[in-house]
């Protein structure tokens, strides 16, 4: 066995399931906060490498002033999704709203083809391109820095819940909507922040793995890796996000690189099917106690 | 108007149509079904097959959805289950289309026994998404198991055929798949007459009461899985036999949402919504097809824009649906209905 | 066997039954046992209705989520066809003891029989199937059915056709709906007057109206033992009256016995052959309405402290002063 190219695999698997971490975080956000899954999650991500497209590519902006606007535009997104589309639903049954969110992803992908067109695309340029060696291993530089940036977001993430005002409304929210209600947190607000800051996490992860990837109307398809990360770990469970994230990326690359790209989703929806049987709430999801 | 129909009987209180009328319409759509295929062009035979074969699916999806509330994004996978067996029975046996159609819907229904039997730990969405790796793992297997399934370049198959007499025209398929369609949609109306048809809604409305109220959960809901599962073998076989080929693409997860859709559209839990859903699903991309046509001499262009129009029409048909009338099409039709019970008497 | 002159009634055996012979027959008793080694031994007190067998008995039963101790080493019997009612302050484990009894609960100790048979191990609808029926404290009917549907729903156990006969809706799948139908009709929504709403659905209906659907598709499970999970929360007078005489009429014409959980103090000592009460998990006393009534240890779970004046002290000094 070729260890040095284990090793390189496994590295860019491993940044790339960082970037998973990150999406899973914002999928996690918006379910803890408001108890919705959001399938649209892709198609957001995708919305928004769209967006740093059309600045940086079409309008020739400077691809650090893009980026920080894309992300903002698929924030944005995400406030206006739960506003206009997802706040209606409240009450009715998690299948309905889950539809409703199918639904977002098929507008969303039609908006996309429509004004950008149906072809694959390759994002400007923007992360240096000297190459990253780790040792002996060597690492393609966008998924190199791509992680990086992804890394310092969750990072920075990880610290505003654990400190701030807003990060504390969101967990009280979580844990339990009528108290924080009572106790003067504005519930609906909340939501809406969850919303707009799980896109956010998603967005810039949808501009990074666009930059090393390519990107094209099926690019939303990457949701469903997102989805098998967010159940593995558990759909409430901010640190099942993170581990799961770079277990899964990992596992998707290495099983790409050895059986071939059509085993990359098996492989992952295997480890999912056993999580399922074995342990239904994901590895650190909680367990509902059941009622009558 | 309808009054005064008061009933002699249990039988006839519990009949599926209780008044002479209903009798007399039921009867004459029948007749139109009966007609249309003699008076249509091609292209709306074309069009009636497809919606029969939706509409045997999506009456498959709403026993498992609409009425026992366990959702599924694994229609697709178990037509495509249904399709596969069509055609390689077809193929190897040459057995006359009732038998593999029935194979057809037997190995769909085990495959989704198979997928249901998580049902009884895993719920909700997470029962979801346990039909969505079932339905990447049988895309994989369609795509992948070469001397079964001919890999990515799938089969074709020869048209079914019966006593000597083969179905390779639309014209003749059309009088498989509608009388199919409404013998599955009776059928499917009778389980609801029965205990099993309320089990399921029971386990829709309060599973955990359910339980306690004498229905084994496990047992129903993979009955649920496999009768649902059975449409959809059928449905896929039917699919094979119309189209003569069956690829990995034929079936693919959009496919399952489209279906998902249909149901949703039309009303789940009702019958009659997963007909008209159904219905209105499959012909809105032909409605397109026509006001593209129409609109190309003015704007050249217009072709390129009609898929993506069709997802965002679709995407907004079940967002706009599950907000403003999440009864769906049912519920509207029924509207209809009560205006013109008591026509022309209103207050 | 020890024959008991002058009295009349007498006790035979030892072991989980004792066999007790009433020597005019129109006795109503109750057993009240004290339980020794392997032994029962018996006080039978006239004049109080019920049977001398229990046909549901509950031994030391403890249920925990985590570590918050639901039920404690619960122990009480329900005398055969009487109407037995389990009182309680909110949250003293009272629902949790209908779902340990229902089978959705799993107690970590202790044991439930059913007419001498230990219930462990017994899936939910086979506890159904052996006639224990239950109404939910919280109206748990099925909205997406007509009440006829939800009455039916309860036969479910009763009937025996299977999927293909369903699908053709012919022979013994039609037969078996329509003998449910007429025995719903005819002994369920005549009784319980229900028959103006039977095709209405049952989410527009009142919630005392609710209440008694709920009564009647426990009905339809042909139940041996009713359990009535709060019959009458939330009923103005008129419908409390109506749900009284039900339980009543139940236990006298189906002849069945009623396990009830109730807070509504004067229906309860109304009706009530027998009373176990229940506090933070634990049985509290159990015996008759009149006994359970003037039981200082029920008085003080219900007030907190029987003690009021004092109580009134403490909240009030300032008052005192002036």
């Amino acid at each position: 066995m070729d260890w040095l190219f284990f090793g390189e695999i496994s590295l860019a698997g491993l940044a790339m399931g960082g970037l998973y971490a990150l999406i899973a975080l914002g999928f996690v956000i918006i379910y803890k906060a408001t108890r919705v899954i959001n399938f649209a999650i892709g198609e957001i991500m995708m919305f928004a490498a769209y967006l740093f497209l059309a600045f940086a590519g079409g309008l020739e902006m400077s691809p650090w002033v893009a980026l920080p606007l894309a992300v903002l535009g698929g924030s944005i997104l995400g406030g206006v999704i739960e506003k206009v589309m997802i706040r209606p639903m409240l009450g009715e049954s998690p299948i309905s709203v889950v539809m409703v969110t199918i639904g977002v992803a098929s507008i969303l992908v039609g908006l996309v083809e429509l004004i950008w067109g149906a072809d694959p695309q390759l994002l400007p340029r923007f992360l240096p391109r000297e190459p990253v060696f780790i040792g002996e291993m060597y690492l393609a530089p966008k998924i190199a820095y791509g992680f990086l940036i992804g890394a310092a977001l969750l990072i920075l993430y990880l610290l505003y819940f654990r400190f701030s005002r807003g990060g504390v409304a969101l967990r009280a929210t979580a844990s339990d909507q009528a108290a924080a209600y009572s106790m003067g947190i504005n519930v609906r607000r909340v939501f809406n922040l969850a919303w707009v800051f799980g896109s956010l996490a998603a967005s810039l992860a949808g501009v990074l793995v666009a930059a090393t990837g390519g990107l094209s109307p099926q690019f939303g398809a990457i949701g469903l890796s997102v989805l098998v990360v967010v159940i593995v770990g558990g759909l409430d469970s901010i640190l099942g996000a993170l581990i799961a994230g770079v277990f899964i990326g990992w596992l998707e690359t290495v099983a790409g690189a050895y059986l071939g790209g059509e085993y990359r989703m098996p492989a992952t929806f295997a480890v999912l099917a056993v999580i399922l049987v074995i342990r239904p709430y994901g590895l650190f999801g909680t367990h509902e106690i059941e009622r009558v | 108007m309808r009054i005064g129909d008061a009933k002699q009987t249990y039988e006839a209180d519990e009949a599926i149509w209780t008044s002479p009328t209903q009798k007399f319409w039921f009867a004459l759509f029948l007749l139109a079904l009966l007609v249309f295929p003699l008076m249509a062009n091609a292209y709306l035979l074309y069009l009636g097959c497809l919606v029969g074969i939706a509409v045997i699916s999506t009456t498959g999806l709403n026993i498992l959805t609409g009425f026992t509330g366990l959702i599924s994004l694994g229609q697709a996978g178990f037509m495509g289950v249904g399709g596969y067996t069509v055609a390689w029975f077809s193929l190897n046996t040459g057995l006359p289309f009732p038998v593999t159609l029935l194979l057809a819907g037997l190995l769909a229904a085990a495959v989704g026994i198979l997928v249901g039997l998580p049902s009884l730990r895993v719920k909700g969405l997470y029962l979801a998404i346990a039909t969505l790796a079932a339905s990447v793992f049988l895309h994989f297997i369609f795509a992948e198991w070469e001397s079964v399934t001919g890999g990515m370049g799938g089969l074709s198959l020869e048209p079914a055929h019966l006593f000597g007499v083969t179905f390779q025209s639309d014209f003749r398929m059309y009088f498989i798949i509608v009388p199919l369609a409404v013998l599955m949609v009776f059928a499917a109306r009778n389980v609801f007459r029965t205990r099993i048809g309320r089990a399921f809604i029971a386990i829709r409305d309060r599973d955990i009461s359910a339980e306690i109220l004498g229905i084994d959960l496990l047992r129903y809901k993979l009955m649920s899985f496999a009768l649902s599962s059975f449409y959809a073998g059928v449905a896929g076989g039917l699919f094979a036999y119309f189209y003569r080929v069956v690829t990995p693409e034929s079936f693919p997860l959009s496919m399952s949402i489209f279906y998902l859709a249909a149901v949703i559209v039309g009303g789940m839990g009702n019958l009659l919504g997963g007909i008209l859903g159904a219905a209105f699903m499959t012909l809105i991309p032909e409605i397109l097809k026509l006001l593209t046509a129409a609109l190309t001499p003015f704007y050249p262009n217009a072709p390129v824009f009609m898929s993506p129009m069709l997802e965002i029409i679709f995407g907004a048909l079940i967002v706009g649906f599950l907000i403003f009338e999440p009864h769906g099409l049912a519920e509207i039709w029924h509207r209809i209905r009560r205006f013109f019970s008591l026509w022309p008497f209103r207050n | 066997m020890v024959f008991m002159a002058g009295l009349d009634y007498f006790v035979c055996g030892s072991g989980h039954w004792p066999d007790v012979y009433d020597n005019n027959n129109n006795h109503n008793l109750l057993v009240c046992e004290a339980k020794t080694e392997r032994s029962w031994l018996c006080f039978l007190v006239p004049g109080v209705r019920g049977g001398i067998l229990s046909i549901l008995e509950i031994s030391n039963l403890s249920l925990s989520f985590g570590g918050v101790k639901a039920l404690q080493d619960v122990s009480f019997r329900v005398p055969e066809n009487t109407i037995t009612t389990v009182i309680g302050p909110n949250g003293a484990g009272k629902t949790s003891l209908f779902n340990c009894i229902s089978g959705f609960y799993k107690p970590q100790q202790g044991t439930i029989r059913y007419q001498g048979e230990v219930l462990a191990g017994v899936k939910p609808p086979a506890r159904a199937a052996m006639g224990l029926a239950r109404t939910f404290q919280n109206i748990a009917l099925f909205r997406g059915m007509t009440v006829l549907d939800n009455i039916k729903l309860g036969a479910h156990v009763h009937m025996k056709s299977g999927l293909l006969s369903s699908l053709a809706y012919f022979g013994a799948a039609r037969r078996e709906e329509m003998a449910v139908r007429r025995e719903v009709e005819r002994h369920i929504i005549d009784f319980l007057e229900i028959d103006h709403i039977r095709r209405q659905p049952v989410a527009s209906l009142s919630y005392g109206l609710q209440k008694r659907v709920e009564l009647a598709r426990a009905l339809a499970m042909r139940p041996k033992v009713l359990m009535l999970d709060e019959p009458v929360a939330g009923m103005n007078r008129e419908e409390k009256e109506d749900m009284a005489r039900f339980i009543l009429d139940i236990r006298e014409e189906w002849d069945v016995t009623v396990l009830m959980v109730e807070h509504d103090m004067g229906m309860v000592m109304d009706i009530s052959d027998h009373i176990a009460v229940l506090n933070f998990g634990q049985v509290i006393t159990e015996g008759l309405p009149a006994d359970v009534q003037n039981n200082p240890e029920v008085i003080k779970a219900y007030l907190g402290n029987s003690d009021m004046d004092s109580l009134r002290k403490k909240l009030n000094p300032q008052r005192e002063v002036a």
